[in-house]
């Protein structure tokens, strides 16, 4: 009977499919090999490639920046952003995303990667304070953080597994105050566009997110006294195929044209 | 079925195809946590997403049933100027990123949007709330409904609904004891096709409908946030996901399967 030897022998390519398919731990890597790097000097550019950045969504716009800085300094440099909540993009590098920098927005998340090996030393880049976020104008006339007790609000807080939604627990907590979220968003940016469009009233995320958002929304400062710092750190992928130059990333984020355009958009010095 | 042997240069691809489907299952299968997988699934996360999405789904279904079979007969037994664009638009959501689908709810029923306005003077609120959930699949999951009862109906014999329009039985009367009982097996695999679809829904319902556990935090979207802290959970509520999917399959075997031979 023809069936028999065609099934058994595409078991046998069916096994093979399914062994390759377990066996290969993320080989590849997104990072183009390295271009010719049109300038003209005479000393070698660093940052040259391709470089991909798995970065905090609080980081859009400050990175989005850099980028138009960097890539028109080094002609070379072709930079790819993903951003995501912190939790996820940590999720990604431990399944092998062909990543070569991440930037997340606290330490802990960034720790389970140094825990696993995954990247190397994290440096603190910036830091970033919370601030509340409200409809233009504040038509609800929110003060503080106790008014996250008001039960005609519409309170929205992330989820607790991404960093802002953790900080945001901590600053209430610290005040005695229970909120009722109306839901819980996995990163600031969702929950920055539920205000903006109306379907919660306020809501905590960073103020380099309200200043970010212009005229969509308003900010309603939470004072140093109740606020918590977020540190902010950056670290090379170990996995990095183009190790030069996500290393030349990291320290222009650090020190050069990165740390500037975060600077500009409302972040503090670490 | 020929004597002749299927030739290889299309028996690789095709074990290519069906290794593709079944390696990641078994990828999810490996992981799954067999000993401690009753007190994952009865935890309080997994337990009130489970309840949440079984009460989501069904009611999406209700709805579909409520609002789609009359669509679905329009389409099947009258005829009006626009019928193949309706036809079109009805099988839109099939083909639509499910998130375009969330953020279209969005700005259309959300509180800026001109529907999100009306319905706030009746006093409702979708955006947030498991309303807005069963929205959210309803919009996904109820072409599958009409497509299914619209075949079904097409293929009925129209012979019974005239021979009880000459015994004097009144439209809905013929409609309700003739027609429906005649499409009953489409309705069935329809129901249980939009049920599934419903189920799975994550895209429109986190837009549009948020994540908030008890209330619009449905079993997909409790697999996505557990993914990222408690991985055990994630695969658990997966493999219920599975096991579900693979129940209506079962379920429709006779529709699907059977007509093969």
């Amino acid at each position: 009977m023809s069936w028999s030897r065609s099934t058994t022998s595409a078991a046998v390519v069916l096994g093979a499919l399914g062994a390759s398919a377990c066996g290969s731990s993320s080989t590849s890597s997104s990072s183009p090999s390295t271009g010719s790097g049109s300038s003209a000097t005479s000393t070698p550019d660093a940052l040259n490639g391709g470089v991909t950045v798995l970065a905090a969504a609080s980081l859009t716009e400050a990175f989005k920046d850099a980028k138009t800085k960097l890539e028109a300094a080094h002609s070379g440099l072709t930079l790819t952003y993903s951003f995501g909540g912190s939790q996820a993009l940590v999720t990604q590098v431990q399944n092998g995303a062909p990543a070569d920098v991440i930037a997340t927005a606290d330490t802990a998340t960034m720790q389970k990667l140094v825990d696993g090996g995954l990247v190397a030393a994290p440096s603190t880049f910036v830091r970033n304070k919370l601030e509340m976020v409200v409809a233009p104008g504040n038509p609800k006339n929110v003060q503080g953080l106790a008014d996250f007790a008001r039960t005609d609000l519409k309170v929205i807080l992330e989820d607790p597994s991404v960093p802002a939604g953790k900080y945001g627990r901590q600053a209430l907590a610290a005040q005695g105050v229970t909120a009722k979220p109306v839901s819980l968003p996995l990163d600031v940016k969702s929950e920055l566009l539920a205000v903006e469009q109306g379907n919660a009233d306020v809501g905590i995320v960073y103020v380099t997110d309200v200043s970010s958002a212009g005229s969509a929304v308003s900010g309603v400062t939470v004072p140093d006294s109740q606020n918590i710092v977020a540190k902010y750190p950056i670290a090379v992928v170990e996995a990095t195929k183009n190790h030069g130059a996500a290393q030349a990333f990291v320290d222009a984020v650090l020190h050069g044209a990165g740390q500037q355009a975060l600077l500009a958009r409302g972040f503090l010095a670490p | 079925m020929t004597g002749r042997r299927p030739p290889l240069l299309l028996l690789i691809p095709a074990a290519g195809a069906l290794a593709l489907i079944l390696v990641p299952l078994a990828g999810l299968l490996g992981h799954v946590p067999w000993t401690t997988l009753l007190t994952q699934i009865t935890s309080n996360q997994v337990g009130s997403a489970l309840l949440l999405s079984l009460e989501c789904s069904l009611l999406a279904v209700a709805v579909a049933l409520v609002l789609g079979v009359p669509l679905a007969w329009t389409l099947a037994r009258t005829s009006f100027p626009g019928k193949a664009l309706v036809r079109a638009l009805v099988t839109l959501p099939m083909v639509l990123p499910p998130v375009v689908g969330g953020v279209a709810l969005l700005l259309a029923f959300g509180a800026h949007g001109f529907a999100g306005q009306a319905l706030a003077h009746l006093g409702i609120t979708l955006p947030f709330t498991t309303a807005g959930a069963v929205v959210a699949e309803t919009f996904v999951a109820m072409p599958f409904l009409i497509i299914a009862v619209e075949a079904g109906l097409r293929q009925a014999d129209e012979r019974y609904e005239e021979a009880a329009a000459t015994l004097g039985a009144a439209p809905w009367m013929r409609f309700w004891r003739v027609t429906l009982p005649l499409i009953a097996p489409s309705l069935a695999a329809g129901a249980a096709l939009t049920w599934a679809r419903a189920l799975g829904e994550f895209g429109a319902t986190i837009t549009f409908a948020g994540n908030l556990p008890g209330t619009t935090q449905t079993m997909p979207l409790a697999v996505y946030v557990a993914l990222e802290s408690d991985t055990d959970g994630a695969i658990a509520l997966s493999l219920v996901l599975l096991v579900v999917s693979l129940g209506v399959l079962i379920g429709l075997r006779h529709r699907w399967l059977g007509a093969t031979g």
